[in-house]
């Protein structure tokens, strides 16, 4: 599948050289930049990403800080658990798109992935099986009208690498985070582009529209080009920004952009898909996913934390970090463990 | 001059010269005009008018191909072998009816400009499918987003160009077809002062010998009137003929191919949207709710096939013409609540049963959509033929009208001199 993939991309065949080449200078230079780079993140440039995107929220909405902390956990039946045990199936809204995280196979039907199975294990814990589940694809537009409505189409909790924020939070009940995701680089190994920094001056980089990627490039884009000519308009033809994610993966195959900047979470789903790429540098961003939940159904919210709670326990035997290693680990390596759970009450 | 003109034999002698040269011109002028107006009716039916319905065809089987690819997708892994025949035989028919609309057209025309702009997509927008394809197989989601890729050239690039194509050829047709209508001015005026001054000779004639007929004259006199009703009634009736090839045939021609156009598009978005599962979105307008830009996309077909099919009713003259557009009419109708039932299987989340409601074989919208496409195959079929047998008839009304008139005014000449020769030969 690898030469495949690279043959119908028609590079040049002298490059195998040249990756090898490459990578020894990289794995030479992350050697010897390793522990510096690590340090230069955590107290520089991550911590002061993460205060300007979170300033920018807060501009708007004063009120609401640190979104990902929720109600704490608890094993105590209420009403939602009741309407459920009744009912003998959890429903739960997931993406059947989204390759390692909620993605149907189309040869096996079966639906799968990180997100896949957290909501069964939620379904294990409050029924007893993995099997009393009901999924129902649900597209990125519809995640908080499938929770509102009381129709056939409604939903008990959406797993869907939903990220909490605080518009969100208006709408949504969240559990605690079960993902910690960022804003990464995704480029070809040989590209000679390192991470959100210099090295994209002058390349094209493709970002999906109204996504937090395109208004960091908008920020700063370190001489990149990230704009197609036509934007917003009918001529527009989707190269630059497009209406997906997984689009940039096609013009970056195509030859058309140079690198995509990606939540690295869903880049681990397109680098499982293209073996020529990987994701560079270091996040540069700072987001969680969260499993959403009517507003108001307490019991059903504390009862999803007291899953995580288990699910996260168990260092590297933990249930996160076994479904961690069989879907993410290929695509976006070096996560040691689940995000710590922050309860507000 | 002056003084042939002074005595009786000398204006005898340009009289006669006169009659045979009005005669003779007004058979050239007729014959003229009308060759004139036979080979645009001949262009008309043997050039323009295939050329249009070669540029239909081409922007048909470009529509349906990108039907088809996503009808495939949606199947799974494994197309069925049916569909994959549909793309590859509408690839192949487009291929080819380019070549042939190349061969006929001047490159640097517009059209040929369109055609250009076609052949160099359109193995890019192939390529496209044959990698969303492969992807498909191998169960990657990245299938699909080289479908909607491809989907994207197709509409945004090569349809407008094959449909700019189509207008251009039909804005051709028409220009034959106005030039075929032209009344034939000139022959007209002709005949009729030919035929008063031959009237006004043969007056004089009786009023100076008092012999009521001059064989000659007469029989000048007898040409021109043939020629003229012949232009007169031949070129109304080629009007006729052609007006009705117009108004019955290329004009429901026109409104069924743009229906066609819509059901294939509507049907490509009806299939990318359960492809696609909302990755795309329609721009953000304020605090509107964001929709599925592949079923805002299928409305506006469905709305724009709806009309079309409305507008072909209403211009189908007959029975033959009016059965199909309204079975099609019938058909859209239950695509669209078939449809919405579809739609909210897939909002239920029950995105197998909805892909079995959109290309299953049990009261599917794939079902009612090849009954559209299946109808209005038939009725473009009968509008084509309409038009066909009766720009051929107009053509015909016109036929052998040329040359007739040549000889006719040629005889008329020859009868004009011999006649005034017989009251000349009085005077010897």
């Amino acid at each position: 599948m690898n030469t495949d993939a690279t043959d119908t991309h028609g590079r040049p065949t002298g490059r195998r050289t040249g990756v090898t080449v490459a990578a020894v200078v990289a794995l030479a230079a992350t050697l010897t930049l390793l522990p510096l780079s690590r340090a230069d993140r955590a107290d520089d440039r991550g911590e002061a990403r993460q205060a300007a995107t979170q300033a920018a929220p807060a501009a708007e909405e004063a009120d609401c800080e640190e979104p990902e902390r929720s109600l704490r956990a608890s094993r105590e039946d209420g009403p939602t658990i009741d309407k459920i045990k009744a009912r003998g199936h959890l429903i739960v809204g997931i993406d059947q798109s989204s390759y390692r995280w909620g993605y149907r196979d189309p040869a096996t039907k079966t639906i799968e992935g990180f997100d896949i199975d957290l909501a069964r294990a939620i379904a294990t814990d409050i029924l007893g099986s993995p099997k009393d589940i009901v999924f129902r694809a649900i597209p990125t537009n519809q995640r908080v009208d499938a929770l509102n409505t009381d129709t056939d189409s409604g939903v008990d909790l959406v797993v869907r690498t939903m990220t909490i924020n605080c518009a969100r939070s208006e709408q949504v009940a969240f559990s605690t985070a079960y993902f910690e995701a960022g804003q990464q680089i995704l480029a070809p190994k040989d590209s000679g582009i390192t991470g959100y920094d210099e090295s994209l001056s002058g390349k094209r980089v493709c970002s999906a529209d109204s996504t937090t990627a395109y208004d960091e490039l908008v920020k700063n884009s370190f001489g990149a080009i990230f704009e197609d000519e036509d934007d917003g308009t009918p001529k527009d033809k989707d190269i630059l920004t497009v209406p997906n994610q997984l689009d940039c993966l096609v013009r970056l195959q195509m030859g058309e952009v140079d690198a995509i900047v990606t939540d690295n979470a869903l880049a681990a789903g397109q680098a499982a898909q293209d073996p020529a790429v990987e994701l560079v540098g270091e996040p540069f961003t700072k987001e969680y996913y969260g499993v959403a939940a009517k507003l108001g159904n307490d019991d059903l919210v504390r009862r999803v934390n007291q899953v995580l709670e288990e699910y996260r326990a168990g260092g590297a035997d933990s249930p996160w970090m076994k479904s961690y290693d069989r879907w993410l680990k290929a695509g976006l390596p070096g996560i040691k463990g689940p995000p710590e759970a922050k309860y507000k009450d | 001059m002056r003084a042939a003109a002074t005595t009786e034999p000398g204006r005898l002698q340009i009289i006669g010269a006169l009659l045979a040269l009005l005669v003779v011109v007004f058979g050239a002028v007729t014959s003229f005009e009308v060759a004139d107006r036979y080979s645009a009716a001949d262009d008309v039916v043997e050039r323009s008018q295939p050329l249009s319905a070669v540029a239909a065809k081409i922007y048909g089987s470009l529509a349906s191909a990108d039907t088809a690819a996503s009808s495939g997708f949606l199947a799974g892994a494994q197309e069925p072998a049916s569909v994959q025949k549909g793309y590859r035989d509408d690839i192949t028919t487009a291929s080819e009816l380019l070549v042939d609309a190349a061969s006929s057209t001047d490159s640097s025309s517009d059209s040929g400009r369109q055609i250009a702009t076609i052949n160099e997509k359109l193995p890019r927008y192939t390529g496209l499918v044959e990698r969303a394809r492969a992807n498909n197989r191998q169960g990657l989601p990245l299938g699909g987003a080289y479908l909607r890729y491809a989907n994207q050239l197709m509409t945004q690039e090569i349809l407008p160009a094959a449909e700019k194509l189509y207008a251009s050829e039909t804005a051709r047709l028409d220009q034959d077809h106005e030039d075929a209508r032209l009344w034939p001015f000139l022959g007209l005026a002709a005949g009729v002062v030919a035929l008063g001054v031959l009237a006004w000779a043969q007056r004089r004639n009786y009023l100076r010998t008092n012999r009521v007929f001059n064989h000659g004259l007469l029989a000048a006199t007898a040409a021109a009137t043939v020629v003229l009703l012949w232009l007169a009634v031949g070129h109304t009736v080629a009007r006729v003929e052609l007006n009705n090839a117009n108004t019955n045939g290329q004009a429901s021609l026109k409104v069924l191919n743009d229906a066609r156009i819509s059901s294939l598009k509507a049907r490509a978005s009806e299939n990318l949207t359960l492809v696609a599962r909302g990755a795309v979105l329609t721009e953000k307008k304020g605090d509107e709710p964001q929709k599925d830009q592949y079923e805002v996309d299928y409305q506006s077909h469905m709305t724009a096939l709806g009309e079309a099919l409305s507008k072909a009713d209403k211009l189908a003259d007959d029975k033959t013409g009016r059965a199909p557009v309204e079975s099609a009419r019938a058909a859209t109708t239950e695509w669209q609540y078939r449809h919405k039932s579809a739609n909210a299987t897939d909002k239920a989340g029950n995105y197998d049963d909805a892909v079995d409601k959109v290309i299953g074989d049990n009261a599917s919208t794939g079902q009612t959509f090849d009954t559209v496409d299946d109808e209005l195959e038939k009725a473009i079929g009968h509008e084509q033929e309409e038009f066909t047998d009766s720009a051929k008839a107009g053509r015909g009304a016109l036929f052998g009208l040329a040359i007739g008139a040549l000889v006719l005014g040629l005889l008329g000449a020859v009868g004009a001199i011999l006649g005034v020769n017989r009251r000349l030969s009085e005077y010897r």
